[in-house]
């Protein structure tokens, strides 16, 4: 959209620009030159108050559990002076929305969420300005609230005020905003903004749309990955009334009218494959990483090794797109984190300009960073295209537990040196193939080595939340406990020893404490573990209690404390809704999640083979929120799952002496 | 269905959960597994939570369905829905209509549950965002009056 069109869009009022060059910078920006891009370059985010006084907001940002719709709300409600009612936020929509690299890496909260207070805040000066000039009064006398500006006895709405204006500001990203301690909505809790629309079923997700006329997609995947298609019978299925069977090339795929009767018919596809051979299975994988490490593997001979399986997102909803080619135009309706990336995506699949593809993210059935690419709205377009009418292409659980990517397993390979006072001297760490967030230890030692290496995947992996951070927080601090018992030191005092940064040593005091670290009592068959950690800008510590099974040595965790910093809190209580979030989801990859494979296929191909944390499995769950009000927010929704994996197997070998080096825990 | 009767013409051999989502429009009722294990899809026939994702369109027939859409009259909550909203229970709201009906059920057979009574309850429900804490606060607070406000 040119600037100029923001009214022919929306009709008259006013419009604020937030021009954030450093923004497009850093994320290398949506692709200049060549096409003209949808919205200005530079553009973080725009804003509107109509004549109706209705407040839209565009933001490249999506929905997808994390709370972003509501938080992004209160800090228009916060500068503004509107009720939550009145804000109309329009997220990710490659069409209207300003260019966004993604919704991942916890950049939500510290990058989107003062460009939109910003913009917020120019729209309230404004409107200010308005009534300045519409009464002719002192601006001083003026006061906004409830929507409305007044001053003595008059009083307009926002909209009234916007009447018949065009008006246009652009604003540099670099304005001043009013200190935390200052914020009146922001940093308290308001409820999810669209939470009727979610508890009524009434909320559309990309599974639940439909188009008129649209049909049912179904794709024939390789029975092994990399498989070539060899030969295709597709004569019983075309056979069936209303079916479409769609081949170009290795691609083959078909479309019905109903669900189950494209089902029928793609099982009814006679295909023969190619069988390759499968380079690692799901135990050999460790071996594997080592032999194809691109920068050659670690030498020294005295490291522990530890293993990290690959694990799978399992988002409730599954990938979804629905994909509609009208007069050369493509929209596509999916959900995913990367609007604009999976825009490209079909930009260059189908060589067409990117005006002429729209990507449209309906608020999400989550992603935890697992839906970063268009792998559905590209199956959709493509058979859309090739059958002439709209196409959904639904995911089943089974095709994204095998066709999605995966979080990377890892070989991580470690090791230490404590002096008898417990101090540091030697450390060592390599990383294979999980990844390099979360590699550096935020404790001091002087020397350290440490060291991500790139290796050969056998399967298609990916982002996942908290990235490889969750891989070298695990085996850290479990090591961290190893060199801790080599010493005979507890594990917090050990921690605090080597812990120089103030902000690690208040979150580790303020889980101890909460938890009751130095007053717990050891019983048998009972375990107490400690785990701390930086990561996106937020410090965390967790404090696990967990009780063992002497028999089976089944684990049950009983207690779970966590103390996070994350600078000044924005909503508490979602804040403390992403916390307990993570610490299930953690739970997951802490016990039993692993995705196991072999001979190219995945056998844990379905939630029946796969376990997921459920209610039985949630321990209780305590969290300290530490807002520093003078430190700027940091994202929320990744970095408290990175203690708990650690803070279990602290406990577990608190509980037996078994000290388990591998995730899960429990495999 | 959800108060009144309602006719479709479809293939008594297909799921309840596709009949409700494309032929009836009643998308509340999620799919998540297909297999009976999460729960995201289910709805109350006469009165008992049930996974529509494993059930006949033709075993309900004659039969009281209540999909989250009819849970309450137009326009006015459910007092499981109103609690679910005051414990801030939902992130990415998937799982929610399932667990709405699945608690609604729950506190039907058993209007006064304790703790383990709602996790044995409620343990066929995924909440792959984790508010299952939040989801025993939502439950906790209505029991003693048995879903009602
Ligand atoms: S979709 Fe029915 S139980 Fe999962
Ligand atoms: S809120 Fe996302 S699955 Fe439950």
């Amino acid at each position: 959209m040119k600037r100029r069109d923001f009214f022919a869009l929306l009709g008259g009022g006013i419009v604020v620009l937030l021009d954030d060059e450093i923004y497009a910078q850093e994320t290398g920006g949506p692709r200049r030159g060549g096409d003209a891009p949808a919205v200005p370059l530079e553009i973080g985010a725009w804003l509107h108050i109509g004549e109706t006084g209705v407040v839209t907001v565009y933001t490249g940002k999506v929905e997808v559990g994390q709370n972003a719709r509501t938080s992004l709300t209160q800090a228009v409600v916060e500068e503004l002076h509107v009720p939550p009612e009145s804000v109309e936020m329009v997220m990710g929509d490659t069409d209207l929305t300003p260019f966004d690299m993604g919704t991942f890496g916890s950049m939500t909260t510290p990058r989107m969420w003062p460009q939109i207070r910003r913009a917020a805040a120019a729209a309230r000066e404004m409107l200010l300005d308005l009534a300045v000039r519409k009464w002719s009064v002192e601006r001083t006398t003026l006061t906004i609230a409830d929507g409305r500006v007044s001053a003595g006895d008059r009083s307009a709405s926002f909209g009234e005020l916007a009447h018949g204006e065009k008006w246009t500001r652009t604003i540099p990203a670099s304005v001043p905003l009013a200190a935390a301690a200052d914020w009146k909505v922001a940093g308290k809790s308001l409820p999810k903004v669209n939470g009727r629309a979610i508890v009524t079923g009434a909320h559309k997700y990309s599974w639940d749309l439909k188009r008129p006329g649209m049909l049912h997609a179904k794709v024939l995947y390789p029975p092994q990955f990399g498989a070539k298609l060899i030969s295709l019978d597709a004569a019983a299925a075309e056979a069936m009334p209303g079916v479409k069977v769609v081949h170009e090339g290795d691609f083959v795929a078909v479309a019905a009218p109903e669900v189950e009767k494209a089902a029928t018919a793609v099982a009814a596809l006679k295909a023969q494959w190619k069988p390759v051979t499968a380079a690692a299975d799901y135990r050999t994988v460790f071996q594997y990483f080592k032999q194809t490490a691109q920068d050659g593997a670690a030498k020294a001979k005295n490291l522990t090794p530890y293993t990290i399986a690959y694990i799978a997102h399992v988002p409730l909803e599954p990938r979804a797109a629905l994909a509609e080619w009208e007069g050369g135009k493509l929209t596509v309706w999916t959900g995913t984190q990367r609007p604009f990336g999976v825009r490209s995506e079909l930009v260059q699949r189908f060589g067409i300009p990117e005006e002429r593809v729209r990507v449209i993210v309906p608020d999400t059935g989550s992603g935890y960073g697992g839906k970063h690419n268009g792998d559905a709205a590209l199956e959709a377009a493509r058979i859309a295209k090739a059958v002439g009418t709209p196409v959904k292409r639904n995911w089943t659980r089974e095709e994204e537990m095998t066709r999605a990517y995966f979080r990377p397993g890892g070989l991580i390979e470690v090791a230490g040196k404590a002096a008898a006072d417990g101090t540091i001297t030697e450390w060592e760490f390599h990383n294979y193939n999980s990844g390099g967030s979360g590699l550096q230890s935020p404790y001091n030692i002087p020397g350290k080595k440490e060291q991500f290496h790139q290796t050969k995947s056998p399967l298609r992996q990916g982002s996942y939340r908290g990235l490889a951070a969750t891989a070298n927080h695990f085996v850290r601090e479990s090591y961290m406990d190893e060199l801790a018992q080599s010493v005979k030191l507890d594990p917090l005092e050990f921690r605090l020893k080597n812990a120089k940064d103030e902000r690690l040593r208040n979150v580790l005091v303020a889980a101890a404490d909460k938890f009751g670290w130095k007053g717990r009592k050891k019983t048998a068959g009972r375990g107490f573990g400690i785990a701390a950690g930086f990561e996106k800008g937020g410090y965390v510590a967790t404090c696990a209690e967990v009780g063992v099974d002497p028999k089976s040595g089944a684990v049950k965790v009983l207690r779970a404390v966590v103390a996070f910093e994350c600078g000044a809190v924005v909503n508490p209580e979602h804040l403390r809704n992403q916390v307990e979030g993570a610490i299930a989801m953690g739970l997951g990859g802490a016990l039993f999640e692993e995705i196991q494979f072999g001979e190219g296929k995945i056998a844990t191909n379905r939630m029946s083979k796969y376990r997921v944390p459920r209610f039985a499995d949630m321990p209780v769950i305590e969290s300290v929120l530490l807002d520093r009000k003078d430190l700027v927010s940091a994202g929320a929704g990744e970095t408290p799952i990175v203690g708990i994996a650690p803070a279990i197997g602290n406990a577990i070998f608190d509980a037996n002496g078994k000290r388990i080096r591998r995730l899960p825990l429990m495999a | 269905m959800n108060g009144g009767p309602r006719g479709v013409d479809v293939d008594a051999d297909r799921t309840l959960l596709s009949v409700l989502r494309d032929d009836l429009n009643l998308t509340g009722a999620k799919f998540g597994c297909g297999e009976g294990q999460c729960a995201a899809c289910t709805v109350l026939v006469n009165g008992v939570a049930t996974k529509s994702c494993l059930t006949k369109v033709g075993a309900v027939e004659g039969k009281r369905i209540v999909t989250i859409e009819g849970l309450a009259p137009e326009g006015k909550l459910h007092p499981v829905q109103q609690a679910f909203l005051d414990a801030d229970a939902m992130q990415c709201g998937y799982c929610i209509p399932g667990m709405i009906l699945g608690a609604v059920a729950l506190l039907g057979r058993n209007p006064n549950p304790n703790d383990a009574e709602i996790v044995i309850g409620m343990n066929g429900h995924i909440c792959r965002c984790g508010t299952y804490p939040r989801v025993m606060r939502a439950i906790r607070a209505l029991a003693g009056n048995g879903g009602r406000a």
